[in-house]
C-alpha cells in the first residue's frame, strides 16, 4: 500500500435482488489525485459513486478511507460522510434556505463549529466563486449554473478528503456548463482529491490524472489521460470515445 | 330594503355570534384534522399494505359522499343505532373532522412523497445524521408546503359549517332565519339585506384567510 | 332494516334522485361554460372584464352555496327578482362551479406551453387557427383532471337544494325520518343513492389521474 493513499476500494459488488450492477471492482486513489470516470449511460459508475459514500449499500468488498472501514452502520456513516464530500446532477440545495444557511447547516449542525467563523468562511469561498453578491438569496433565484457552484461549495467548507462529483453538468444548459468546469478545473489545479463521474470528455482530459472506463459492471480500461485518449488499448474504449467525437461534430 | 332590521336592537350581534358559532365548530374541526390527518398522512406514506386499503376505503367514502349526508347519517343514525342523543354540535365536529381529516393526510402524503429523494441523499452527504436530516432538512420544507394549505382548509372548513342549520345548530343563517320571521310584519323585505349581509360576513371571514394561504403558497413554492 | 319499507320508498327517492341529477348536471354545464368564459377573459387579460372575472371568482368561492342559494332564493325576490326553485338551484351551483371551474381551465391555459405557440405560429397558422387547434385542445386537456374533481364537488354541493325546498335527495330523507320516523331506512336509502350518483364519476376520476400520471411520468 502507497503511503500516501486516501480512499481504497476493494472488490465491491453492488446488486439489486439478482440483478447486478457491478462486481468485484478495485480502486485506488492516491492524495491529491484526480480520477475521472467514463462509461456509456447506465454502466454502473454513478452507483459505483454512490456506494463510496454509503449512500448505497454494497454487497460485497470494502471501502477504506484513509485506511479505515467505511461501515454501513448510520451513526458511524454520517461521520465519515464528513469526510467525503459529494455533489450531485442538480437541485440539491435546500430550497427553504439561503444560500449562505446553506452552506452553514452542516459546519454548525455537524461539526460544531463557530457560526460567525463558518459564515466568514463561506463568504470567501462564494467571493471565489463569484457568488457573494447571492448569499442571501433562495436556491430557487439563481441559475442552474449558479446552484451548482453553490453546492460545490457547500462539499467544500466541511473540508473534505475527497470530493465526489456525479455528473454534475449533465443537467445544465451549456452555457452554464463551463461557468461549473471553470471552478473544477481550479480545484483540481490546486490539489483537491476528487473522483468524478461526468460526460465532458474535454474536463476530463484537463482535470484528470487518471482515467477510468467502466462498461458493463467492469473497470475495461484505466490510465493516464494522454494516452487513454490517444491510444486507448481496448476496441469498447475505442468505440465510446469514437461516439463522443462523432456527437461533437 | 330590508338592512334596516338589523340596525334594531342587538339584531347585527346576533348574526355575528351566530357566525361566531360556525366559526368555533370549523376550527375545533380543522384542530382536530390537523393532529389526526399529520399522523394518518404519515401512515399512509409509509405504504403498510393492510391499513393502506383500509386508508384508501376510508378516502373514498369522504371522497364521494356529501358532508350533508354523513351529517345525517351521524346525527339521527347514531340516535337511531345506538340510542345516543348526540348533540347537534357535537355530530357536526365529528363529520367535519371526519372530513377533514382524511382531506389533511391526503396533503400530508403529498407533501411528505413529494421532497425528493435527493435532499435526503445531498443532506446525508454533508454527514447529517438522520434526525439531524428530518429535523433541519425535511420536516421545515414539508410544514412550508403544508402550511398554505391547511390555512385553504380552515376556509374550506368554515363554508361547510354553514350546512349545520340543517341539523338544527342555530348559526348565522338561522339566526338570520329568525330575525327575518320575527319582522314579518315591520320589515317584509328583511330577506333581502340579511341574507346579503350574511352573504358579506361569510365572504369577510373566508377571503383573507384564502388571500393569505395564496400568497405563502407562492411565497415559499421552490 | 325493513326491506318492505325500503322497497316502498324506492320511487319516492328515484324521483328526487332524477331530480337532483338534472339539476346537478345542468348546473356543471352552466359551471362549465362560465369557467371558460371567466379563464379566457383572465387569461388574455381583457381590460375591466378580467377584473371582474376576478372579483367574481373570488366572492363564489368564498362564500358557501348555502349562503349564495339563500341570498337567490329568499333575498332577491324582495327586490323583484323572481327564480323559480329548480332554475335557482342550477344557476347557484352554476355560479359557484364556474368560479372553480375557471381556475382549473385558467391553469391548463397558463400551462401551454409558449414554444408550442411560437412552433405553430411558425408554421403559417392563423392566431385563430392556432387557438383553435393547438392552444384550446391542450389547455382542455390539460384540466380534465380538475374539471372532474370539480365535477364530484359539486355533484356533493346538490345535497343543499333541500334548504330551498327542492325535493332532492336530502329532502326526501328528512322527510321520510320526520314524518314516518323509518331514520335506518331513509338514511340507507339516501346513501345508496348518493353511491350510484358519485361512484361511477369518482372511477372515472381515478382513471383518468392514471392516465395523466402514466402521461406525465413517460416524459
Amino acid at each position: 500500500m502507497e503511503s500516501n493513499e486516501i480512499l481504497r476500494v476493494n472488490g465491491i459488488s453492488k446488486r439489486y435482488g439478482d440483478i447486478s450492477v457491478f462486481e468485484h471492482l478495485d480502486l485506488s486513489v492516491k492524495k491529491g489525485e484526480v480520477v475521472v470516470i467514463v462509461g456509456p449511460s447506465g454502466c454502473g459508475k454513478s452507483t459505483f459513486l454512490r456506494c463510496l459514500n454509503g449512500l448505497e449499500e454494497i454487497q460485497e468488498g470494502e471501502v477504506l478511507l484513509d485506511g479505515e472501514r467505511i461501515s454501513q452502520n448510520p451513526k458511524e456513516l454520517s461521520r465519515t460522510r464528513e469526510k467525503i464530500g459529494m455533489v450531485f446532477q442538480s437541485y440539491d440545495l435546500f430550497p427553504h434556505l439561503t444560500i449562505l444557511q446553506n452552506l452553514t447547516l452542516a459546519p454548525v449542525k455537524v461539526k460544531k463549529r463557530n457560526k460567525k467563523d463558518v459564515e466568514k468562511e463561506a463568504e470567501e469561498l462564494l467571493e471565489r466563486v463569484g457568488l457573494l453578491s447571492k448569499k442571501d438569496r433562495y436556491p430557487r433565484e439563481l441559475s442552474g449554473g449558479q446552484k451548482q457552484r453553490v453546492a460545490i461549495v457547500r462539499a467544500l467548507i466541511m473540508h473534505p478528503e475527497v470530493l465526489l462529483l456525479d455528473e454534475i453538468t449533465a443537467a445544465l444548459d451549456p452555457e452554464m456548463v463551463k461557468e461549473v468546469l471553470d471552478v473544477v478545473l481550479s480545484l483540481a489545479k490546486e490539489g483537491r482529491t476528487m473522483v468524478i463521474v461526468t460526460h465532458e470528455m474535454q474536463v476530463a482530459r484537463a482535470a484528470a490524472n487518471r482515467m477510468i472506463f467502466i462498461d458493463g459492471g467492469k473497470i475495461v480500461e484505466e490510465g493516464e489521460p494522454t494516452e487513454f485518449f490517444e491510444h486507448p488499448q481496448t476496441e469498447r474504449l475505442r468505440q465510446f470515445l469514437h461516439s463522443f467525437s462523432y456527437e461533437a461534430e | 330594503m330590508g338592512f334596516e332590521v338589523l340596525l334594531k336592537g342587538n339584531n347585527m350581534l346576533r348574526l355575528w355570534q351566530g357566525l361566531l358559532v360556525a366559526l368555533k365548530i370549523s376550527l375545533l374541526s380543522v384542530v382536530i384534522s390537523i393532529a389526526l390527518g399529520v399522523v394518518l398522512g404519515i401512515l399512509m406514506a409509509l405504504k403498510l399494505p393492510v391499513l393502506k386499503q383500509i386508508l384508501r376505503a376510508y378516502l373514498e367514502v369522504v371522497r364521494i359522499m356529501p358532508q350533508m349526508v354523513l351529517l345525517f347519517l351521524v346525527y339521527f343514525g347514531t340516535t337511531k343505532a345506538m340510542g345516543i342523543n348526540l348533540q347537534a354540535e357535537t355530530a357536526a365536529v365529528i363529520v367535519f373532522s371526519f372530513w377533514g381529516t382524511a382531506e389533511m393526510a391526503d396533503l400530508v402524503r403529498g407533501a411528505l412523497q413529494g421532497i425528493p429523494k435527493i435532499q435526503y441523499e445531498s443532506s446525508m452527504s454533508l454527514g447529517l445524521n438522520t434526525y439531524q436530516t428530518y429535523v433541519y432538512v425535511i420536516i421545515p420544507q414539508i410544514i412550508r408546503r403544508m402550511i398554505p394549505l391547511s390555512i385553504n382548509l380552515i376556509t374550506r372548513m368554515i363554508k361547510t359549517t354553514s350546512l349545520v342549520m340543517m341539523i338544527g345548530i342555530v348559526e348565522v343563517l338561522k339566526v338570520g332565519q329568525q330575525i327575518i320571521e320575527a319582522n314579518r310584519k315591520t320589515s317584509p323585505n328583511a330577506a333581502f339585506g340579511v341574507f346579503a349581509v350574511i352573504f358579506v360576513m361569510y365572504f369577510l371571514a373566508c377571503w383573507p384567510i384564502s388571500q393569505l394561504s395564496k400568497y405563502l403558497e407562492k411565497k415559499w413554492e421552490n | 332494516m325493513d326491506f318492505e319499507v325500503i322497497h316502498s320508498y324506492i320511487p319516492l327517492y328515484t324521483q328526487a334522485f332524477l331530480l337532483t341529477i338534472k339539476i346537478g348536471w345542468i348546473g356543471i354545464v352552466i359551471a362549465v361554460v362560465i369557467g371558460i368564459a371567466t379563464a379566457f377573459l383572465q387569461h388574455f387579460k381583457v381590460p375591466v372584464l378580467a377584473q371582474i372575472a376576478s372579483v367574481y371568482v373570488e366572492i363564489f368561492r368564498n362564500t358557501p352555496l348555502l349562503v349564495q342559494l339563500f341570498f337567490i332564493y329568499f333575498g332577491l325576490p324582495k327586490v323583484g327578482i323572481m327564480i323559480p326553485a329548480e332554475t335557482c338551484g342550477a344557476a347557484g351551483l352554476g355560479l359557484l362551479g364556474g368560479s372553480y371551474m375557471a381556475e382549473g381551465f385558467r391553469s391548463g391555459l397558463d400551462a401551454v406551453s409558449k414554444s408550442q405557440t411560437e412552433s405553430a405560429l411558425a408554421l403559417g397558422m392563423t392566431k385563430v387557427q392556432l387557438f383553435r387547434y393547438v392552444i384550446f385542445p391542450e389547455a382542455f386537456s390539460l384540466s380534465v383532471p380538475a374539471v372532474v374533481a370539480n365535477v364530484i364537488f359539486l355533484l356533493k354541493e346538490t345535497s343543499v337544494f333541500s334548504a330551498i325546498s327542492l325535493m332532492d335527495l336530502m329532502f326526501t330523507a328528512k322527510d321520510l325520518i320526520g314524518l314516518y320516523y323509518n331514520t335506518t331506512e331513509a338514511l340507507f336509502l339516501l346513501v345508496i343513492f348518493y353511491i350510484i350518483m358519485l361512484l361511477p364519476v369518482s372511477g372515472l376520476g381515478s382513471l383518468i389521474e392514471k392516465k395523466t400520471h402514466l402521461r406525465t411520468a413517460g416524459v
